[in-house]
């Protein structure tokens, strides 16, 4: 077992997989996130409520779940990394860590442009958007980690640590609106029992949120290959792949 | 967009940024690196001959 978990873990074998996928990934990401789309904002009924802002929604929740769900993944792709010193860990990590980033500045910018019309103001040091906050501070801090230091070994090491560490903050934001009284609504999707939103209204956020995955996955893939090509550039089956 | 399209648009425009910075941005990570493993495999040859 552990010679096959080797062997799927090896730098070729995820490189010509990587390849593979990334135009599947793209092309399906850009059909899931076409319908979400088309449909949130064109067929979807204004919210009784909120009226037409809740269509933010469709940007907002999937990059904030996307924020959580790819920081999760970097603290366990270093995790592995470090336990097993399997040093695609490392490459997965770093792949991820700009993706995250990003995902996390849109739920943010997202979250405060539906604030306003919402609560009456575009922030508030509220537990939700405070420890989202500090979402992007630990990738920033991350990155940053692993191009501190001139050997790259010992980056990698500690930018996984801190990822380890700052996994902690994962439940707290996704239940900060439980434990704490949040000026942000509690959760209409991810929760036990029925969501309490309308299927006409959820269909397109459950695309958005595929086509939101769908997009990672295309961009890690292609992060992922770089990632790999500069820690085996000495490689003899690097060589081989260049001269085909 | 009921008064809201001055919050509404602007998400899916930046949505739509950050997508395209992502796209962008792994492309040209990719082909750094491609370029590198190229110039890498050069350099031995260099030296192997």
């Amino acid at each position: 077992m552990w010679t096959w978990f080797y062997k799927l873990a090896s730098p070729p074998h995820v490189y010509g997989v990587a390849a593979a996928f990334t135009p599947w990934f793209l092309g399906l990401a850009a059909i899931a996130l076409g319908y979400g789309v088309v449909d949130g904002l064109a067929f979807a009924p204004a919210d009784y409520q909120q009226g037409d802002a809740f269509r933010i929604i469709y940007v907002h929740v999937p990059s904030a779940w996307m924020s959580e769900f790819v920081y999760t993944t970097m603290a366990i792709a270093g995790a592995i990394a470090l336990i097993w010193r399997i040093k695609l860990g490392h490459a997965v990590a770093a792949a991820c860590a700009p993706i995250g980033a990003s995902f996390t500045v849109l739920a943010l910018v997202t979250g405060s442009l539906w604030g306003r019309p919402m609560w009456g103001t575009y922030w508030a040091w509220d537990p939700r958007l405070t420890s989202e906050l500090i979402l992007l501070f630990l990738y920033v801090g991350v990155m940053s980690l692993r191009s501190a230091f001139e050997d790259a070994a010992r980056g990698d090491r500690a930018a996984a640590l801190l990822s380890i560490v700052g996994v902690v903050n994962v439940p707290i934001i996704h239940f900060s609106v439980v434990w704490w009284n949040s000026l942000h609504q509690g959760a209409t999707v991810a929760k036990f029992g029925k969501p309490s939103m309308d299927l006409s209204m959820l269909w397109p956020l459950l695309s958005m949120f595929l086509g939101f995955m769908l997009f990672f996955g295309a961009v890690l893939c292609m992060r992922l290959q770089a990632e790999v090509l500069n820690r085996e550039r000495q490689a003899k089956w690097v060589r081989e792949a260049m001269h085909s | 967009m009921g008064g809201y399209a001055r919050y509404v648009w602007p998400c899916f425009g930046l949505a739509t940024v950050i997508f395209a910075w992502n796209l962008w941005s792994a492309r040209r990570y990719l082909a750094a690196a491609r370029l590198r493993a190229a110039r890498a495999l050069i350099m031995a040859a260099g030296g192997e001959s």
